[in-house]
């Protein structure tokens, strides 16, 4: 074994000992150097880049949402400013039991359901979503570590389940979802705010860097809906669906001058303030999706087209008797046998031979042509979601028995919204306007002409009759005011087959001098004897056009006598 | 009267390291104050730490070198009978056992012993000088061993290879023959996978993410990537003192202590980077110098062992900040915040000063 002790002294470590040294330790500091100049100098930018992104970040600011008002201003639907309390459960670890039931109490939520919230995985989490601004104020006020608000809007709708159909409501994000919500959702919902900030990495904001962009708020809809109206139909609709047992009920009101729809409920409704449990028949606007064969109420349009194309005149007589109408191997029957009915009796008495008769004497192209102008067959166009078009099939296939049955209204669907609106042309002259759901300012809208107005007049007289004694629906009158309308009680279709089930529905309108209103009510399915349209649907009617009209402050055009009721029970065709 | 306590303080000292050493502790204390903005005691704390560090270095180098020779043993003794009671009786903290409760306060003898060994090693060479063997290096390996061994046992994995590379310097240096070199290179090299199954797992993921830090970068590799993207969103001349924003965003984890680098890059950039390197390099060159003209074979070694310390710490630390090196517990020398670490440091600084001062064997 060689010693090494010569070589240990100062002049005697080796040169190249030192030199290996000093050279590890040049290479070591030109490492560092050169890791030194990629990070700083060359890698510089990227990494500049990645730390700010991990700093800056643009945060939005939530845009209040336009408020939904009725003609009158008064407010249906209102964004309310609300907070929503969270935590980051790593920073609330700290919080001790006292303070956590402090919480709980003040968020009026169970401690365990809380520790639970606390304990969850990641970097967030809610505590209680959409309280009240105060109640999180006293949250915050106990300065607990890691526990944050943010604030929130939550839409509340005073008037409840009143306008719930028409409003619809909002979901996720603030988006509408259904109704006048979804359909005009672009002026509500306005424009997302953001700002750049800087937040550490617990996600405090440390800093304001640059507002990106101001929020901007929504724009307030006002509707044509009238908030008085509306709760009268309403009201009606819901006592009448009460009383009769009725499976579902519509009503709308529309302004026959302006197109405007003042009133639209729908029965089963719901509270849009509170949509924890509901089911798809109370959520239904049927007014606008559900179709039915609307039965009689579809008579005066035969009589309308029969005139319009000088087949009869108003005091033209038709044989209705014996009360049955054969055509190929299909009869067609009415109520009670009649005779000889006038044109106008055939609708005052409902006739269903009379008005299959008159559409013998039409082409099926020209019924389907003053149909399709009515607007049956295509939805009305109203922007809400799943409006329904109806059925109504191309005249080439047509069969005469099928043109004779939709000559009182079966074979044919409709909804009721299209059916009030195929109204107007009766209570304006001749012409169906487009509707509308906002207030129309200024010029009165241009309707689509599908009658003359010399026929539009002499079918209004006609309808006048219905209400009158020996009509179908004297029900329907209202005291002061000369009221036209016309009654249908059409059976269910169902599987292809009529059942024992009903669709009572009146659509009338008022004063019948100068139409100013079109009201058409609808009742599904009304429980036990009484199911006519006149029993049923016409006293609905009377009660809302009444509180209507003299709401608006409509002149009465009739003198108020006593009503002459139920003299002799209404003669009510199926 | 300033100026003369000012002159006490400082006659007879080395000059050069006294200037190099100031200028990191000024380094040091700004970067400090700037990672501590949000705990303020912690900035007058370092300014305690470091007036009791110099305080001991002064007294250090006031002692003679044959004086420092005579607590070697003692000393080493102490420290190992300290970690043996550590191993027994210490603090677990973190999961790990380091810290011992002597009455008053805890003290950390692993940090003793990055003095301690190098201490003892140059004393035994200075004893063997006249008849040094192969077998005195391998007694040599062997005192060295048992700290080591007691200290990664803890585990403290950072401080073990501190104290394993400053014995391993003074045996080096004093001349370990060039083929017992190569054989131990061979020999660590091939015990590599043997060490590798001995880490602790946590180890273990040190090292791979270092790899690739992408792989985990909420976890392991969360210390990697902030730091070196602290580090280069300095740019060339660095975002200003106090306005890191990593750094003060609570992005850097140990941001005062071991991650002090990334809050001084961030802040002084490129320009600051290269000053600091350029501050080790001079005081690794003047530790060298000072171990050159050393007199004794126990002075030459325990010089040059406590300089190429301060050069490891330095180069781990940096290495390990830059993305470069593992995670391990290793400070910046003189700039990161804590009192034991700098005691240590300053120790090492009185010892170079005490070795320059009395370089003349005979007094002048």
């Amino acid at each position: 074994m060689r010693t090494v002790r010569a070589t240990l002294l100062s002049d005697m470590l080796p040169a190249w000992r030192s030199r290996v040294v000093l050279l590890v330790l040049l290479g070591a500091f030109v490492a560092l150097l050169g890791r030194s100049l990629y990070l700083q100098a060359v890698n510089e930018e990227f990494l500049q880049q990645k730390g700010e992104s991990r700093y800056s970040r643009v945060i939005e600011l939530p845009a209040t949402r336009g408020r939904i008002t009725d003609r009158h201003g008064d407010v249906l639907a209102v964004s309310t400013p609300v907070k929503s309390v969270w935590a980051i459960p790593e920073d609330a670890g700290k919080v001790n039991g006292e303070q956590l039931r402090k919480v709980a109490r003040l968020l009026e939520m169970d401690a365990r359901d809380l520790t639970r919230r606390l304990q969850a995985e990641g970097d967030f989490a809610y505590l209680k979503r959409q309280v009240a601004p105060d109640v999180a104020e006293s949250v915050m006020a106990l300065g607990l570590p890691g526990i944050h608000d943010q604030r929130e809007y939550r839409r509340y709708y005073p008037t409840g389940e009143v306008t719930a159909h028409i409003l619809g409501f909002t979901g996720v994000g603030d988006a509408g979802q259904e109704g006048v919500e979804l359909a005009f959702n672009d002026d509500l919902s306005g424009r997302t705010g953001s700002r750049r900030v800087i937040k550490d990495r617990r996600g405090r904001i440390v800093e304001d860097v640059e507002s990106v962009r101001a929020p901007q708020d929504g724009h307030d809809v006002a509707l044509a809906l009238d908030g008085k109206i509306q709760y009268l139909a309403y009201a009606a609709l819901r006592d009448a669906v009460a009383e009769h047992k009725a499976k579902a009920g519509g009503i709308v009101v529309l302004d026959a001058r302006s197109g405007e729809v003042l009133a639209l409920a729908n029965l089963p409704t719901f509270n849009p303030n509170n949509r924890g449990k509901l089911n798809g028949a109370q959520l239904r606007n049927r007014v606008l999706t559900d179709t039915f064969e609307p039965g009689s109420t579809l008579k005066p349009f035969t009589v309308a087209m029969a005139l319009e194309a000088g087949k009869v005149r108003s005091d033209t007589v038709i044989q209705t008797a014996p009360g049955h109408l054969t055509i190929g191997r299909r009869t067609i029957s009415d109520a009670h046998p009649n005779g000889l009915l006038t044109v106008a009796q055939v609708i005052q008495k409902s006739s269903n031979v009379g008005a299959a008769k008159m559409a013998g004497m039409l082409e099926p192209q020209q019924m389907w042509g003053k149909f399709d102008a009515l607007g049956f067959g295509a939805p009305p166009h109203l922007g809400f979601p799943g409006e329904a078009g109806g059925r109504l099939r191309p005249h080439r296939t047509w069969k005469p028995i099928e043109q004779a049955t939709m000559a009182y209204g079966h074979g044919i669907s409709v909804s009721l919204m299209q059916l009030a609106r195929a109204y107007m042309v009766f209570a304006r002259d001749g012409d169906v306007p487009p509707l509308s759901l906002q207030r129309v300012g200024g010029r009165l809208p241009e309707g689509r002409r599908v009658f003359s107005p010399e026929t539009a007049r002499q079918v209004r007289a006609m309808l006048e009759m219905v209400v009158e004694p020996g009509g179908t629906a004297q029900r329907a009158r209202v005291p002061g005011y000369r009221v036209a309308g016309k009654t249908g009680t059409a059976h269910k279709l169902e599987g292809g087959t009529y059942a024992d089930r009903y669709v009572a529905s009146f659509v009338g309108f008022a004063p019948a001098s100068s139409p100013r209103l079109v009201v058409a009510v609808m009742i599904d399915e009304p429980g036990g004897n009484i199911y006519y349209g006149g029993e049923v649907a016409a006293p609905v009617f009377a009660r809302v056009m009444e509180g209507a009209l003299r709401n608006l402050g409509v002149a009465p055009d009739a003198p108020v006598k006593p009503m002459q009721m139920a003299r002799g029970a209404a003669q009510v065709p199926m | 009267m300033i100026s003369a306590f000012v002159y006490r303080l400082t006659r007879g000292l080395d000059g050069p390291l006294l200037i190099i050493v100031g200028l990191l502790m000024a380094a040091g204390l700004a970067a400090v104050f700037s990672a501590t903005l949000d705990a303020p005691a912690r900035f007058k704390g370092q300014l305690l730490n470091m007036a009791v560090a110099y305080g001991v270095m002064w007294m250090v180098a006031q002692i003679r070198p044959p004086a420092l020779a005579r607590f070697a043993l003692p000393l080493y003794v102490v420290g190992v009978l300290l970690l043996v009671a550590v191993a027994l009786f210490g603090d677990v903290s973190k999961g790990a056992r380091r810290w011992l409760h002597v009455g008053f306060t805890r003290i950390q003898p692993s940090e003793i012993m990055k003095i301690a060994v190098p201490l003892m090693l140059a004393w035994y060479f200075q004893q063997r000088e006249a008849t040094l063997r192969l077998r005195d290096y391998g007694v040599a390996a062997l005192l060295l061993a048992v700290p080591v061994v007691l200290i990664v046992r803890q585990p403290d994995l950072g401080t073990a290879m501190l104290v394993l590379a400053a014995g391993f310097y003074v045996i080096f240096l004093a001349g370990l023959s060039w083929r017992v070199m190569f054989a131990l290179a061979v020999t660590a090299g091939a015990s590599l996978p043997l060490v590798w199954t001995l880490l602790h797992d946590y180890q273990r993921r040190r090292v791979l993410t270092l790899l690739d830090p992408a792989s985990d970068p909420l976890g392991a590799g969360y210390h990697i990537i902030q730091s070196t993207i602290a580090v280069g969103s300095g740019g060339a001349l660095g975002k200003g003192w106090l306005h890191g924003t990593q750094t003060h965003l609570e992005f850097i984890p140990e941001r005062h202590t071991d991650f002090i680098l990334a809050v001084f890059a961030e802040e002084f950039g490129l320009v600051g980077s290269l000053l600091l390197l350029l501050l080790y390099l001079a005081l690794i060159v003047r530790g060298l110098m000072i171990a050159s003209n050393a007199p004794t074979m126990f002075t030459r070694l325990l010089a040059g062992s406590v300089t190429l310390i301060f050069f490891t710490y330095a180069f781990v630390n940096i290495g390990m900040v830059s993305g470069v090196l593992p995670v391990v517990g290793v400070p910046l020398p003189f700039i990161s915040y804590g009192g034991t670490a700098l005691v240590t440091l300053f120790l090492g600084v009185g010892i170079l000063l005490s070795i320059n001062r009395h370089r003349m064997l005979v007094p002048k």
